[in-house]
């Protein structure tokens, strides 16, 4: 019995070690590549796109890209003048997490804004 | 109508009844529940339909915080509209003074509004350029003059403001 027991535990071990092993041949690969691939996502530039919106005025959206880019007023009409003839334009590129961030604060301010991969 | 700047507050005096009441709908227009097109506009998507995992993760974390902050700036228009319902005559005019330090929530407010009427009626680019258009014949022809009444009160709001960029 006791020895039976011992064949069943080193089979179950060895099932359970079976297992591991390819559990971690199997998880482990693709855990690897999708890191690789988020590494490589988020350092990757993301733009932050504003896109044409016929309702808000002018003079908001240049004060909008003032407080949030902090640019100065000049560079900030000129963006606005390119949402307006181009339909969008890019404000900003870099690291996808600010880029977020500022797609949240330009929603604050209720524009049309989005995060795209850089080409 | 006559609006000016004091030191401490922008003053809009002599408002007519009509002109009044639009004010006072300013907190009922910026509530887009009975029209998804509004809500859609207001809470719009962060990244195109590619992104599903940032759109599900904004859905669940930021619209609500945007949600509370445009309600937030809705709250304080709100409070200072009750100086509408203050007059004694019902078709007199009135004055309505808004402090400098909610000059940030009426722009906010003011922009909620103009986005969900337009984003409701559907408002074309041509038809929101057009500011001779001729007097109400439907609700739509409402929706338009408050869209473009709310945006001549934003103008003055960012011109008066602009002056002094800190306050607000």
């Amino acid at each position: 019995m006791s020895g039976r027991r011992r064949v069943d535990e080193a089979e179950n071990a060895s099932q359970v070690i079976g297992t591991s092993v390819i559990a971690q041949s199997t998880v482990e690969t693709p855990t690897e590549k999708k890191e690789a691939a988020t590494k490589t996502e988020t350092q990757a530039p993301w733009n932050v796109v504003v896109h044409n919106d016929p309702v808000n005025l002018m003079t908001y959206v240049t004060m909008v890209f003032q407080r949030v880019f902090g640019y100065p007023r000049e560079r900030a009409e000129r963006h606005m003048l390119e949402v307006h003839h181009n339909g969008r334009s890019i404000l900003w590129s870099g690291m996808r997490e600010r880029a977020e961030l500022y797609v949240q604060q330009l929603h604050a301010y209720l524009l049309l804004a989005t995060i795209e991969k850089a080409a | 109508m006559e609006i000016c700047r004091q030191s401490e507050a922008l003053e809009i005096r002599e408002l007519d009844p009509f002109l009044a009441e639009l004010l006072r709908q300013i907190p009922e227009s910026v509530n887009p529940k009975d029209s998804p097109a509004a809500e859609e506009r207001l809470f719009s998507a962060p990244a195109s339909a590619e992104e599903k995992e940032l759109r599900a993760e904004w859905k669940l974390y930021v619209v609500p915080e945007l949600r509370r902050l445009f309600q937030s700036a809705t709250e304080i228009v709100r409070q200072d509209l009750e100086q509408l319902h203050c007059t004694k005559k019902p078709f007199a005019n009135c004055m309505l003074r808004i402090p400098l330090a909610h000059a940030e929530a009426w722009l906010n407010a003011l922009n909620q509004a103009r986005l969900a009427i337009a984003a409701s009626y559907n408002f074309t680019e041509h038809e929101l350029c057009d500011h001779f258009r001729s007097p109400f014949g439907s609700r739509r022809d409402l929706g338009l003059f408050q869209v473009n009444f709310y945006g001549f009160l934003q103008e003055f709001i960012l011109r008066e403001t602009s002056a002094c960029p800190d306050e607000g």
